[in-house]
């Protein structure tokens, strides 16, 4: 099926990320917040009184606060009264109900933010809270322990070995290290198994941070902007939620919300993929049929930061940025959320020459 | 590396426990109660595919599934992982590997785990059988894990089944807890830590000059950082309150009594307490009232009139 063309042109046109850290005990989650929405307010001169629509991503469960997300409006400023919405997902979903509402007609300009504490929790055990509750949930299975075993069947299925994994593990943060933002940056021994096949440098760190930018439509973006980075298209797909009724070497779902997004159209020239483990980079690459010549995560990816509930619209950010500088053209960003690659959201980025 | 936590900001354990109560669907509670029972059910598809553990609806085509059919309690390892060292909750006290298992008869994979000496005792491929539980109460518990086993795949059928057992189970109880070490932040621990000084503790906008108490860090107006810390109080006024009729569990209080919104004298917004040291029904707007403090308390036990007439209705109908 073609790809539906929207019927007005979005951009990205500002995006800032915090200096994502282990752990940030003397910062609530406004505070944590609020550096990067003035930094992209400031980025584009816009006020809050002048934004359309307000829309954020985040999850009570990681600091353990019931309606964490209405405290972090006070850092929005939300009075006069705002049009706002919230998703209980990373960001970049909180992205694509924005990227809707503009296309609609119903919004110019729109504020899109996502923020996670996972230092006060076991941000292990706290996913495990997202899985079936009948039959997975009471068996505690967490993160680390089902990502493994996809990664198992990826390298059952010949797709990898444990070299390559490190590989791109040390790749990931070799980029990093130019990322003044990451948490992890540089390289780092593999470390022992934490749950075999993954060792500690396949996972992604544990830490606090967030995310925002700002986008707008037609030439509202380009005043705001010099280079915007134009969503050409932007999809998002779920596969069923039992692992043993999917095929955990492949995610049918990014291919085709790629499709959707027209990702497939013309080749990119970046992409910035949501892997939060170093298996999950080969199942995207193959799903994406990305090439050797795409740059892959030149931001270090989530192994270098993974402030969940940010570190999806971190990588439509980062991807957004390049654009804006002039080092992409066309840039697929993707976002993941659930258990080993469960839900997939891919947009195409272009900037006009 | 961590950052060390700066002295003055306050982290406390924070558990949040919740008993889950979940109702099962006709497919379900055969599935759970078959378990009680020692046999294994699946569904079987439109397509012809049969589905362990089972579900109500086609993940494929939603269409609704109700075939039941028992299939074996062996089966085969698809994929696995080691797991060194198990959390809390987890199946096994000692090191295990996780284990997608497609039972003989079944078309997909069940999540668990296998009791196994090692990883080198693990591969997929392995053959495996259930280890039930000794109680069973019909949950995903009563298989206490999968173990190494040598029989081969016999290729036999699923079997057609009733899903029908007596006494079956419609219900389960998913119980959850989770461990946090919370930080209230820096604006909140000054807040907290004034408390115990019995000082009041607020901080101003530096933009609308609100005075917010409790501070949050961010003046919800302007959107803005409020860094500078004002002491407001220890007196305020009754900007408005109601009469509570109905005693709360586990509070120790006589009712009726009044819980009553205080504008703190200094204070940009009004906090709410109880008021007592007057009877329930001479409690009125503008009364002046003072914050008593119990023996050892972290905050105010009450507000009781300070015996000052009361404020004009100009000087607090901002707050109200
Ligand atoms: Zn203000």
């Amino acid at each position: 099926m073609a790809p539906t063309s929207p019927a007005r042109d979005v951009a990205i046109v500002a995006f800032a990320q915090s200096d994502h850290r282990r752990r940030t005990d003397e910062l609530s989650e406004v505070e944590l917040l609020m550096p990067v929405l003035h930094q992209v307010l400031d980025a584009t001169g816009l006020k809050t009184s002048d934004i359309g629509f307000t829309c954020s991503g985040s999850s009570d469960y990681l600091a353990g606060r019931a309606f964490s997300f209405t405290m972090a409006l006070d850092g929005v400023g939300a009075w006069p009264p705002i049009s706002e919405s919230h998703v209980e997902m990373d960001g970049a979903w909180a992205l694509y109900e924005a990227w809707v509402k503009i296309l609609t007609g119903e919004a110019e300009t729109a504020l899109v933010y996502g923020y996670g504490k996972s230092s006060p929790g076991e941000v292990r055990d706290v996913l495990t809270r997202q899985l079936d509750p009948y039959y997975v949930a009471p068996l505690w299975p967490d993160s680390v322990a089902l990502a493994a075993l996809q990664a198992q069947s990826l390298i059952d299925a010949g797709d990898t070995d444990e070299p390559a994994l490190a590989a791109i593990a040390a790749r990931s943060r070799d980029a990093a290290s130019v990322n003044p933002h990451a948490q992890v940056r540089g390289s780092r021994p593999q470390g022992d198994y934490l749950v075999r096949p993954l060792r500690t440098g396949d996972c992604p760190p544990v830490g606090d941070g967030a995310a925002a930018v700002i986008l707008a439509a037609g030439d509202r973006a380009r005043e705001l902007c010099a280079r915007p980075a134009w969503i050409r298209g932007m999809d998002h797909r779920i596969e069923a939620h039992a692992l043993g009724v999917r095929d955990l070497t492949d995610s049918p779902s990014t291919r085709l919300a790629a499709e959707r997004a027209g990702a497939f159209e013309r080749p990119v020239d970046t992409a910035e993929l949501h892997a939060p483990f170093s298996s999950q980079e080969v199942v995207l690459r193959k799903a994406l049929r990305l090439g050797d010549d795409v740059s892959v995560n030149p931001s270090g990816g989530a192994l270098g930061a993974n402030p969940v509930m940010a570190a999806g619209l971190i990588r439509l950010g980062e991807a957004a940025a390049r654009v804006h500088r002039g080092d992409s053209d066309r840039a697929l960003a993707h976002a993941t959320s659930g258990p080993c690659l469960q839900q997939n959201l891919v947009a195409v980025l272009e900037g006009e020459s | 590396m961590a950052a060390a936590p700066s002295s003055d900001v306050l982290r406390a354990p924070l558990v949040v426990e919740f008993p889950f109560t979940r109702s099962l669907g006709p497919v379900q509670s055969a599935f759970l109660t078959g378990l009680r029972e020692r046999v294994v059910l699946g569904v079987r598809t439109g397509g012809g595919k049969v589905l362990v553990p089972p579900v109500e609806y086609d993940p494929v085509t939603a269409e609704e599934i109700t075939d039941l059919v028992e299939v074996a309690p062996t089966g085969t390892v698809t994929t696995w992982a080691w797991n060194p060292a198990p959390r809390r909750d987890q199946p096994l006290r000692r090191p295990f590997a996780w284990v997608l298992v497609r039972l003989d008869g079944a078309g997909t994979s069940l999540l668990h785990v296998l009791d196994a000496p090692g990883p080198d005792a693990v591969r997929s491929g392995m053959r495996v059988r259930i280890r039930w539980a000794e109680e069973r109460a019909g949950a995903i518990t009563d298989i206490a894990c999968f173990e190494p086993y040598e029989g081969a795949d016999t290729g036999r059928q699923p079997a057609p089944h009733s899903g029908e057992f007596g006494d079956p189970v419609t219900g389960i109880v998913a119980p959850a807890r989770l461990d946090y070490t919370y930080s209230p932040g820096r604006a909140q621990s000054a807040y907290i830590s004034g408390l115990s000084a019995r000082r009041t503790i607020g901080e101003r906008c530096p933009s609308c000059q609100k005075v917010y108490v409790p501070p949050r860090g961010a003046c919800p107006t302007c959107g803005i950082a409020t860094r500078e810390r004002v002491e407001v109080g220890p007196a305020g006024t009754v900007t408005t309150f109601c009469i509570v009729n109905i005693k709360a569990k586990n509070l120790d209080i006589e009712v009726p009594y009044v819980y009553a919104h205080i504008a703190l004298d200094g204070a940009g917004l009004a906090l709410h307490g109880r008021i007592g040291g007057i009877p329930y029904d001479q409690v009125r707007m503008g009364l002046r009232v003072e914050p008593v403090w119990s023996e050892g308390g972290r905050y105010p036990d009450h507000y009781r009139p300070t015996g000052e007439p009361d404020a004009d209705y100009d000087t607090y109908k901002e707050l109200i």
